[in-house]
């Protein structure tokens, strides 16, 4: 069975490229620097019908960063796109100089994230972006997982006037369920889509619909509930959520597209650990090794990210604690 | 101002830069005396840049993007008016805004620089929102002929004359210095100005540490409708300090106390 349905839903970077243009269209400071990546973008059409609103600077990712950065500080609200494995190790030292250090309020979009290329290959992978922006100061990270907050997400960017980094991926996301809020998107709040007594399952971004696929499984096949949270903003984290689900001592679990290391599960475990919680506690992601060859469902099955892999690795955390 | 008056300017930049180096005992001492007099021109004669009309849009943009001589521009800019000199006696201090590179924390610094090669792009960018906004200010970029190697720089090149950003001119300040060598030894980059022009650049050649030349030259911008506008200013490290001049080791030296009293009676 597929890791994710992909054929429903839409892709986050069609409902970016389409929120976009609504944006630009209500508001001609909204300009998108691209660098060569219209197509992949999917800004092509934002192009045609807008062109006084594109820069395109060519294959030149550093250049993308440093003119997107001086763009917005005369007050554009710039949306720099380029494929994220580029944008955020090519470009670091221009996100960190010139949009952190500077505060000038570029929304840095990282286009077919984590291992979206699957057998492109490691080049064309960023499993690294989560780990090296937090790292710098002054930069709100956010990875939506479906059509609706990936929108929520664009908008409130836009209006933001803050450095923020926008990860996605290309392929179809079926809509996540109504959050316990009723559908509410604000950085930094975390979105409860299940709810269980059991365990938490945390994923960001394309990893929230394979938890919540686990969840499923576990409720039918073991009788354990799992609460799901869509934790998209993984800088500045939830912290008030994480407080509230880990206080009542349940399992947690993260599952991310991307190492291991400095990312979502990372985040979480720092913020447990230094406050006192002694969860159970497992992070899924990719190790710390040179990653196995595959389309992205591939990689995500090997490395459990997927329905079966994310409920085993639950399993296996119970038995031994 | 007249010339004898800017020539005045510069001797007083000059002496300024060594007491906040000399008392901060950081700096870089030699790129901040070869730029000087740029800054001296830009500031008193071309920028339309003030304390009072910081905030607007339609000011023009000075960007170091040879941040680390910071000093030449905190000198130049408590000249303006756009804060207290005084402050300039925390220069690198404990929770000082006045470090060792440029920074927005200081009124009058328009971007952070300090790592190389990043001056010019934020200049296109800055240039590229006049052109869509249709207003008429100006951008400039210091650039050192030590940071020319940085790939950024040859992106930001190509991007400026792709969009034929007259409004945009970036100057070399060529001591021909850097802090291991010649620029020709380190990494040779000539010949810069046919490198420029088949960039797409428009391009000049000026004695930079001459006010006058570099005045007349400003003067002229845009060099050519259409191109950006590129001027190799041709300076000497250390400049006005006889024993710093073309000397490697000043280029972050520190003058001892009886160096500090001969520079100083040399700028007297």
């Amino acid at each position: 069975m597929a890791v994710v349905d992909t054929s429903v839903g839409k892709a986050n970077l069609e409902v970016f490229a389409e929120t976009l243009e609504a944006l630009a269209r209500e508001d001609r400071n909204v300009i998108a620097v691209t660098s060569d990546s219209r197509g992949s973008g999917k800004l092509a059409p934002f192009g045609q019908r807008l062109p006084k609103q594109i820069v395109e600077v060519g294959i030149a990712e550093q250049n993308l960063v440093g003119v997107a950065a001086g763009l917005a500080s005369t007050g554009k609200k710039v949306f720099a796109v380029s494929p994220a494995c580029f944008l955020t190790a090519r470009s670091l030292e221009q996100i960190k100089n010139d949009v952190a250090y500077s505060d000038n309020p570029v929304n840095l979009v990282g286009i077919s994230a984590g291992v979206s290329y699957g057998a492109l290959g490691s080049t064309h992978h960023s499993l690294h972006d989560f780990a090296v922006l937090r790292a710098i100061n002054n930069m709100i990270i956010v990875a939506p997982a479906d059509a609706f907050e990936t929108e929520q997400a664009i908008r409130q960017a836009a209006a933001l006037e803050k450095p923020v980094y926008l990860r996605f991926g290309k392929k179809n996301m079926p809509l996540l369920p109504i959050d316990t809020e009723g559908g509410k998107f604000q950085f930094a709040k975390g979105r409860i889509i299940r709810e269980g007594d059991d365990l938490v399952l945390i994923g960001t971004g394309e990893t929230v619909q394979p938890a919540l696929e686990a969840a499923k499984k576990l409720s039918k096949e073991h009788n354990i509930e799992a609460t799901v949270v869509s934790m998209h903003t993984i800088k500045p984290l939830d912290y008030d959520l994480l407080s509230e689900l880990a206080a009542t001592g349940k399992p947690i679990v993260t599952v991310e597209e991307h190492m291991i290391y400095g990312g979502l599960g990372e985040a979480c475990a720092s913020f447990l650990i230094q406050n006192g919680f002694k969860n159970p506690f497992k992070i899924i992601g990719i190790p710390d090794e040179y990653t196995v060859t595959g389309s992205q469902n591939d990689i995500f099955r090997h490395y459990g990210i997927s329905e079966q892999g994310i409920a085993s690795s639950f399993l296996n955390l119970i038995k031994k604690n | 101002m007249t010339i004898k008056e800017l020539e005045i300017k510069s001797k007083e930049y000059r002496r300024k830069i060594l007491k906040y180096i000399y008392k901060a005992k950081a700096g870089h001492t030699g790129g901040s005396l070869s730029c000087i007099d740029i800054l001296n021109v830009l500031y008193n004669e071309i920028l339309n840049v003030s304390p009072d009309n910081f905030t607007s849009s339609d000011r023009d943009r000075y960007i170091q993007s040879k941040g680390h001589c910071v000093e030449a521009l905190f000198v130049v800019l408590a000249d303006k008016g756009f804060f207290p000199e005084s402050d300039l006696e925390t220069l690198c201090q404990y929770q000082s805004h006045y470090i060792g590179h440029p920074t927005r924390k200081v009124k009058g610094v328009e971007q952070n620089t300090g790592a190389l090669g990043h001056g010019l792009p934020l200049s296109v960018g800055t240039a590229l929102a006049a052109k869509m906004d249709e207003i008429d200010y100006k951008v400039f970029t210091l650039m050192g002929d030590g940071e020319l190697p940085e790939g950024s720089n040859w992106e930001a090149f190509l991007t400026a004359s792709h969009y034929k950003l007259d409004n945009l001119c970036a100057i070399l300040d060529y001591n021909k210095l850097q802090i291991s060598g010649t620029t020709a030894e380190v990494c040779n980059t000539e010949p810069i100005a046919d490198k420029l022009k088949s960039f797409g650049w428009a391009v000049r050649e000026v004695d930079g540490n001459n006010v006058e030349a570099l005045k007349d030259v400003l003067k002229q911008l845009p060099f050519e409708q259409g191109k950006p506008s590129f001027v190799i200013a041709h300076t000497v490290k250390g400049k006005g300090v006889s024993y710093m001049e073309n000397q490697l080791k000043w280029h972050h030296g520190v003058p001892s106390a009886e160096q500090y009293e001969l520079a100083m009676t040399e700028l007297s």
